[in-house]
């Protein structure tokens, strides 16, 4: 009775103790990323990185600022999350940063006349591509056989009925 | 008719001339928004007396160059004699943006390799450097008489630079005012 009375308080204890130790943890496994001031607002954060990830690294150029470990990457996030914390909305912090370093940091494209051929470009050669089959496709079908001289046509007809061929044909 | 059989090798000619330009392009060399633009304003402290301070209107009237640099940054060795070399030949004032550095070893850097800049002013959190776009050290730039950015250089300048580009631009501009 004894006995099993201290296994279960040790087994109380052991669970205790994992649970002190999953829970110590996670503080720890965040210390040991970056060291980035997060906003306390979860709302707020939540839009930092929503826009972070639409924003491109210029450092690592396939990476976005979200993502990146650069530390230019930081210094833009912390700029992202200072500017929606004084109120700017995203169209203002995106027109910041094109500002500074272009188009080049967004990883959609804006549509305008350069990047016009970007946008439409693939539209146009798929249904160029698809004009361009429909036609072949109809001339073809328009196309008649070809055209079969009497006596060709009787060879093909004794051939088809497998006629033994003469002996003119097995020299061709 | 009798030439459609060309017809993919000429496509293919086409796409490869494309690829093939392609491979001539630096692609960590981002063409800078701010080219033409006036140089984003500053007042930030110098570096050797951080009492006072500097910006970009006290150049005003005058030619310059803009050198964002570190302690840090190994490519910025690599341009230093350059610089140097530059200063010493009174071209151009430069002016020393330190960017994100600390301040104790960007003044030895300077000691040790000498100090091609007429001011630098210390830019700790690199706030100054998003305002000018900066993604990496060194970048320059080029600014006239105005105020306005004439010329952006990503990555260390070279001989070649100073002679075939900065030199022309910085006789053509100083002949425009």
């Amino acid at each position: 009775m004894r006995a099993e009375m201290l296994l279960r308080l040790s087994r109380a204890t052991l669970l205790a103790l994992a649970l002190v130790g999953v829970v110590s943890s996670l503080p720890a496994v965040h210390a040991a990323g970056e060291a980035t001031p997060v906003a306390d607002d979860p709302v707020l954060e939540a839009r930092v990185m929503d826009l972070s990830y639409k924003l491109r690294c210029l450092v690592c150029q396939n990476e976005s600022i979200a993502e990146s470990r650069a530390p230019l990457a930081l210094d833009l996030r912390n700029q992202v999350r200072e500017q929606f914390a004084a109120g700017k909305s995203e169209k203002d912090v995106v027109d910041f940063l094109v500002a500074r370093y272009g188009d080049f940091v967004l990883y959609t494209p804006p549509f305008k006349a350069t990047t016009v051929l970007l946008w439409i470009g693939p539209g146009l050669l798929l249904i160029a591509g698809a004009g361009w089959l429909l036609l072949r496709l109809r001339t073809r079908a328009r196309e008649e056989g070809p055209h079969l001289t009497d006596a060709e046509r009787a060879r093909a007809r004794a051939l088809l009925e497998g006629a033994p061929a003469d002996s003119e044909e097995q020299h061709s | 008719m009798k030439a459609k059989f060309l017809v993919p090798l000429v496509l293919f000619l086409a796409l490869a001339g494309f690829l093939g330009y392609g491979l001539t392009l630096n692609p960590g060399v981002v063409p800078s928004p701010l080219v033409d633009k006036p140089a984003p304003d500053f007042r930030l402290a110098k570096l050797d007396t951080p009492e006072e301070q500097f910006g970009v209107a006290d150049m005003r009237g005058q030619v310059w160059l803009l050198n964002v640099w570190a302690s840090w940054c190994v490519s910025c060795r690599q341009e230093h004699p350059i610089l140097v070399e530059l200063n010493r030949g009174g071209v151009i004032p430069v002016i020393g943006l330190n960017y994100k550095d600390e301040r104790k070893d960007a003044l030895g850097y300077l000691r040790d390799h000498g100090n091609p800049y007429a001011v630098t002013v210390a830019d700790p959190d690199g706030r100054v450097g998003i305002d000018y776009g900066v993604y990496g050290t060194p970048e320059t730039f080029l600014i006239d008489r105005e105020g306005v950015i004439r010329y952006k250089h990503i990555g260390p300048i070279t001989r070649d630079t100073v002679k075939n580009v900065l030199l022309p631009k910085i006789a053509e501009l100083s002949r425009a005012g």
